[in-house]
């Protein structure tokens, strides 16, 4: 139990003649252990169970990977058979398929963040000028509204509103078009997942941007003012360096979250006409693990794209720190 | 949209607004009514449709207004036994795994918070490492299947019960809390457990609050570790149902083609939705700014 907060286990005996004069570190770091301990083992044993619960069912799974180089076969070793080496790794590089995913969830990550991250500060500087409190008050309620809905509830809409007699194809009739099978044709599958996306979080998005906002002090702009500086140049030299903070803490975040584009949502909406442009890495891995029961194969692509989102974030975490001070830890 | 008038008291900007500034100011509340539009629309036009005739609804006759008024794809999925089914399995699992999430959460955050305590970094490390690499789908699978947990309500609940986010923003409320209450409690002879539960609970209902919203609207929206753990329709939740409605294979399909209204799919599915939504809709009003004060005490640093 608390072995586990304990650091490396205890220092071999020491050999006869360095135990006379200890070395004069690690002994008061060993008794200052001891001594937290005793002090504070309750609070130590309120962590127990939630350690337990990270290091099973969040670092077991992280060793649990070592499958991708292992021949697994379902029912048998959770670490799979033997050991095969980069086979799976190899497999994907040369599989069509997995480029073709790629770039799609490339493509898809990038729409995203192009427009899931600015739009909130939009919103967000569009709402802070509003002086009736509560027409803003309503149109924020209204647009955190999407937030809280089930991605199944989202996506079930989507196709409600581009159904043939749906929404979407009653505005294309309107300007005279012919119905669209929106979600049969590859051509439209970013323009729904994107603006969907949107829909769904751009209200939220704006909460830390208001607040971020009521923390800039009043006096920069009287002396912006003074200055002369119009409404914009006010935004442009106060108001968006006094968000700056928050802007690089969302954009790495968002950043982090670049490869795992919307996989629940694609998995709901896409079908076998739409993969030219919806299939992406983290549905391709859904259907080689659970249709082509390939679990090894599919853990592979999952390492790969895990370790990549993990590069993405610690490399916009550190051109962050680098250039503007601002990082997540 | 009496705003244009009623704002024309100003306060904190400086005494005059130039002729670019008031043109500005009538767009913006232009393009925020756009936003309020756009983002109601969806959940109208549903609420249209779940209320009207199948034939309008096909014709693309159905915006925002009900086209000859028809509650039979109510009835029907009301009297659809494995609807409820579904929907009696979201509330338990919601209650189980709300109730599990919040006491790993609390004592997990209620140790973050304290900061003289030897390896708390180390603690924090192995939470907020979590949030940038996981094991991924295959193995969490494997393992979850592997500990026995398939087609049981506990691969739904156990495997999210943390959520790091949530732990961030419990951290950092206690945090906040002034400490010479609990030293003091310390000192009359209170030990951790009580001056957790005694002092410190006591003083973060608003928070524990946030909490148990957050997590129960996660669990009540989660729809696919239970679609991938569970291969039994009587134990799915409601979401799944919806999941299969949609993806066109599931028991009020059948349940419409049996009672000869095969009719109904287009509507059924307007239906659903509503039903799903509604207990949201319900409580958001009540709930809403307990959401927002949260977030803005995650952002204040984890």
């Amino acid at each position: 139990m608390t072995s586990t907060l304990r650091p490396p286990p205890p220092a071999p005996p020491r050999a006869p003649a360095e135990a006379a004069r200890p070395a004069p570190r690690s002994p008061r770091r060993r008794r200052s252990w001891r001594q937290a301990l005793r002090r504070d083992w309750q609070l130590y044993s309120l962590a127990i169970v939630p350690l337990l619960f990270f290091l099973i069912f969040r670092y077991l799974p992280m060793i649990g990977n070592i499958i991708a180089f292992r021949r697994f076969k379902p029912g048998g070793s959770i670490f799979g058979e033997y050991w095969v080496g980069l086979r799976y790794f190899r497999m994907f590089f040369n599989d069509p398929t997995f480029w073709e995913v790629f770039t799609n969830t490339l493509v898809l990550g990038t729409l995203t963040l192009l427009f899931c991250f600015p739009l909130p500060i939009v919103l967000a500087l569009l709402l802070n000028e509003v002086r009736a409190r509560r027409f803003k008050r309503f149109v924020q309620s209204v647009s955190y509204l999407p937030h809280f809905l089930s991605i199944v509830i989202v996506a079930a809409m989507v196709m409600q509103l581009t159904s043939i007699g749906g929404a979407a194809n009653q505005l294309v009739q309107l300007f005279g078009g012919d119905p669209v099978a929106f979600l049969q044709q590859p051509g439209w599958f970013r323009t729904i997942y994107v603006s969907s996306e949107v829909w769904q979080t751009v209200g939220w998005g704006t909460i830390l941007y208001l607040a971020a906002l009521t923390t800039i002090d009043q006096d920069l702009y009287e002396a912006a003012r003074i200055d002369g500086a119009s409404r914009l140049r006010q935004t442009w030299h106060v108001t968006l360096p006094g968000i700056r903070p928050t802007m690089m803490t969302l954009l790495i975040l968002n950043i982090g979250s670049f490869m795992a584009v919307g996989f629940e949502k694609i998995l709901l909406l896409y079908n076998p006409l739409t993969y030219p442009t919806a299939d992406v890495i983290s549905t391709y891995l859904f259907r080689m693990g659970f249709q082509s029961s390939n679990f090894s194969y599919a853990a592979a692509i999952g390492l790969f794209e895990a370790v990549i989102g993990l590069i993405l974030v610690l490399t916009a975490n550190l051109i962050s720190r680098r250039t503007v001070g601002t990082s997540l830890w | 949209m009496t705003l244009g008038t009623k704002s024309e008291a100003p306060k904190t900007r400086g005494p005059v607004d130039s002729r670019g500034y008031r043109i500005f100011r009538v767009v913006n509340t232009i393009v925020l009514i756009g936003v309020v539009i756009v983002t109601l629309f969806p959940f109208l036009n549903i609420v249209a449709r779940s209320l009207s005739e199948e034939a309008y609804i096909i014709a693309g006759k159905v915006t925002i207004v009900p086209r000859g008024f028809d509650l039979t794809a109510y009835k029907l999925l009301m009297s659809d036994a494995m609807f409820w089914t579904n929907y009696r399995n979201t509330v338990v699992y919601t209650v189980v795994a709300t109730l599990i999430s919040i006491v790993l959460t609390t004592c997990y955050a209620y140790v973050l918070s304290k900061p003289q305590l030897k390896g708390r970094g180390f603690l924090v490390g192995v939470a907020l490492f979590t949030m940038f690499f996981s094991g991924g789908l295959i193995p969490n699978y494997v393992l979850v299947t592997s500990l026995g947990m398939k087609n049981t309500i506990w691969a739904v609940v156990i495997p999210n019960a943390i959520s790091v986010f949530n732990l961030l923003v419990m951290k950092a409320f206690f945090e906040s809390l002034p400490t010479e209450l609990e030293e003091a409690a310390a000192v009359d002879g209170l030990n951790t457990y009580g001056i957790l539960l005694r002092i410190v609970l006591p003083l973060s209902k608003a928070i524990i609050a946030t909490m148990v919203l957050f997590y129960a609207v996660s669990f009540w929206n989660s729809w696919f570790t239970a679609f991938l753990y569970m291969d039994q329709q009587d134990l799915l939740p409601v979401t799944v149902y919806l999941r299969n409605l949609i993806a066109g294979a599931t028991s009020a399909e059948s349940a419409a083609a049996d009672a000869d209204k095969v009719q109904a799919a287009a509507t059924l599915q307007a239906v659903t939705i509503v039903l799903t939504t509604l207990p949201i809709l319900a409580v958001y009003p009540f709930v809403q700014r307990y959401f927002v004060s949260g977030v803005m005490l995650g952002a204040v640093k984890g």
